[in-house]
């Protein structure tokens, strides 16, 4: 009964759903971003988030607002860093990725600190998530499953070998642009699941452990999806019984999940 | 008189201070089966990409299908094959089915699907390259050979009008290989199917290829293989003791007068 009672609360309806959709989000993309070795994108992209944070705040503005904006412009950063300055992907990421954890530094030290710790936004609290990050979240996941529908093709093309795609007449730049930047959104709106230091679990952990068991492109992103929707809901429900932290108790199952698939993998 | 599919005047290409390629010219009309060979490091794969429009030259002019590289979008007329076999990963969860599909693209209109009616296509590509029986299959699973008959079929499914082939041989055993070149002579000869491929293997390429272009940074030979094996220049460029080994491998047709 206990357990029944958790979901009558409004604060774990809303994170449940969020946290659901969110998932999907960051296991889908994850899918694309692993296989073309981008894994921390995501993980560049948060450290960004820590510094637009800073700047939302510096500024009296809700950081969300702030964040959205400067991550993207970041995302496409790192994508124009690998075409023009000839770097690979890992490079770029760092950069961006340092950059974004400096400036946020420099900025609290230059406010001399906020009202609001900054540090908080580094572990997340999905359960005082609000009803406009809900809607934001499955708004996102809707844009999100309508360009995999219409760019499905397209995002297989590119992920398996971006020079055949690009003489496939597809064209790379454009559905480059558009992953990196849901991936920027989907980061942003992460922050608030598992904190900035723990997004990359959320979008690495579900797509590999997929990879251990699918035999397909799209069987791949179900049973990512499937397996991040879980860990999430799992996660939550397991954190508020048990007093942990959330975002923590989310990638530990993610991982649990992965050490189960690469467990079957192994012996069946 | 046919229309040029490639056409490539003083072509020059610069990496940084190095010279790749120097005053290149040469053109293909349908039909056309160009072998280019090498060594490594002679801007072979180079010559490619600038066809392609991946590198834009540093001089010259080049045009696909009557168009600039980098404004041709009637990218259903040609099928590419990359060089490197192991450039994607190798846990990469797609079946040799949906790989070789992905060949297809190129003749779809937005939004790109692959349906039902492209299984005839799929199929016969992946009964040419003997793939039927591992369509199913994790491309990542498949040996070397395979996977590279996958990528094989991938680029011959949409039927192109000019295959461009980068060392596609290079993981195969000599059957399959065998097998390969006379696909590719059947399609050149029943279709017309424009064909340019890079390879190292003078004298097999030479048995089949109706020109050689023997590139090193600049056009050395652009022949016959016939007039390669007679050519004095090559001679002089080989050495006659290399130029005998080419010419006149056990598997390689001699050089006669109605090769020149």
């Amino acid at each position: 009964m206990e357990i029944l009672d958790l979901f009558t609360h409004g604060f774990i309806q809303r994170a449940l759903i969020a946290g659901s959709f969110i998932a999907v989000l960051c296991s889908t993309l994850g899918v694309f971003l692993v296989l073309r070795r981008l894994s921390l994108i995501g993980d560049g992209l948060a450290h960004v988030t820590f510094g637009s944070v800073a700047v939302g705040l510096f500024l009296r503005t809700y950081p969300f607002y702030a964040a959205v904006p400067i991550v993207m412009l970041s995302a496409l950063g790192i994508l124009k860093l690998v075409e023009k300055a000839r770097l690979y992907g890992d490079a770029a990421i760092g950069i961006v990725s340092s950059l974004g954890i400096a400036g946020g530094i420099l900025i609290a030290s230059i406010a001399g600190g906020f009202n609001v710790d900054l540090f908080s936004f580094l572990f997340g609290n999905i359960l005082a998530i609000s009803t406009t990050e809900v809607t934001i979240s499955i708004a996102l996941s809707i844009i999100l499953v309508i360009v995999i529908l219409f760019f499905y093709q397209e995002l297989l093309s590119i992920t398996f070998d971006e020079e055949s795609a690009k003489v496939s007449g597809i064209r790379t730049e454009w559905i480059n642009k558009i992953l990196v930047l849901l991936t920027a959104l989907t980061v942003v709106l992460a922050m608030k699941l598992v904190g900035i230091m723990l997004i990359s679990a959320l979008l690495i952990l579900p797509p590999v452990t997929a990879l251990q068991l699918a035999r397909g492109f799209r069987a791949t992103i179900v049973i990512s999806s499937l397996a991040g929707i879980t860990s999430v809901i799992l996660g939550i429900v397991t954190s508020f019984i048990a007093n942990l932290p959330t975002g923590a108790t989310i990638v530990v199952i993610n991982f649990i999940f992965f050490l189960l698939s690469f467990t079957y993998r192994r012996w069946k | 008189m046919s229309a040029e599919i490639v056409s490539i005047r003083n072509l020059s290409f610069r990496y940084n201070s190095s010279e790749i390629l120097a005053d290149i010219s040469f053109s293909l009309t349908a039909g056309d089966y160009v072998g280019i060979v090498g060594p490594n490091g002679s801007g072979k794969t180079t010559l490619i990409k600038v066809i392609l429009g991946f590198l834009e030259p540093s001089g010259g002019e080049v045009s696909l299908f009557g168009c600039r590289p980098s404004e041709f979008t009637a990218w259903r007329r040609v099928g590419y094959l990359p060089q490197k076999l192991n450039s994607f990963n190798p846990h990469f969860p797609a079946t040799a089915r949906e790989i070789v599909a992905l060949g297809l693209l190129s003749r779809k209109e937005f939004p790109k699907r692959i349906g039902k009616s492209d299984d005839a296509a799929i199929d016969s590509a992946l009964s040419l390259m003997d793939i039927s029986p591992i369509k199913n299959e994790l491309i990542g699973e498949l040996s070397g050979g395979q996977q590279q008959r996958v990528l094989i079929a991938k680029a011959l499914v949409s039927e192109p009008e000019l295959l461009i082939l980068d060392e596609p041989t290079t993981a195969l055993d000599p059957e399959a290989r065998e097998k390969f070149f006379d696909t590719l002579q059947s399609l050149n000869e029943r279709r017309k199917v424009t064909i340019i491929i890079i390879t190292h293997d003078i004298g097999t390429i030479g048995r089949y290829a109706s020109r050689l272009l023997y590139l090193d940074k600049k056009i050395i030979f652009y022949g016959t293989f016939g007039s390669f094996c007679l050519s004095s220049d090559m001679t002089d460029y080989f050495g006659e003791f290399s130029q005998h080994i080419i010419c006149h491998r056990h598997d390689a047709e001699p050089a006669t007068s109605d090769k020149l």
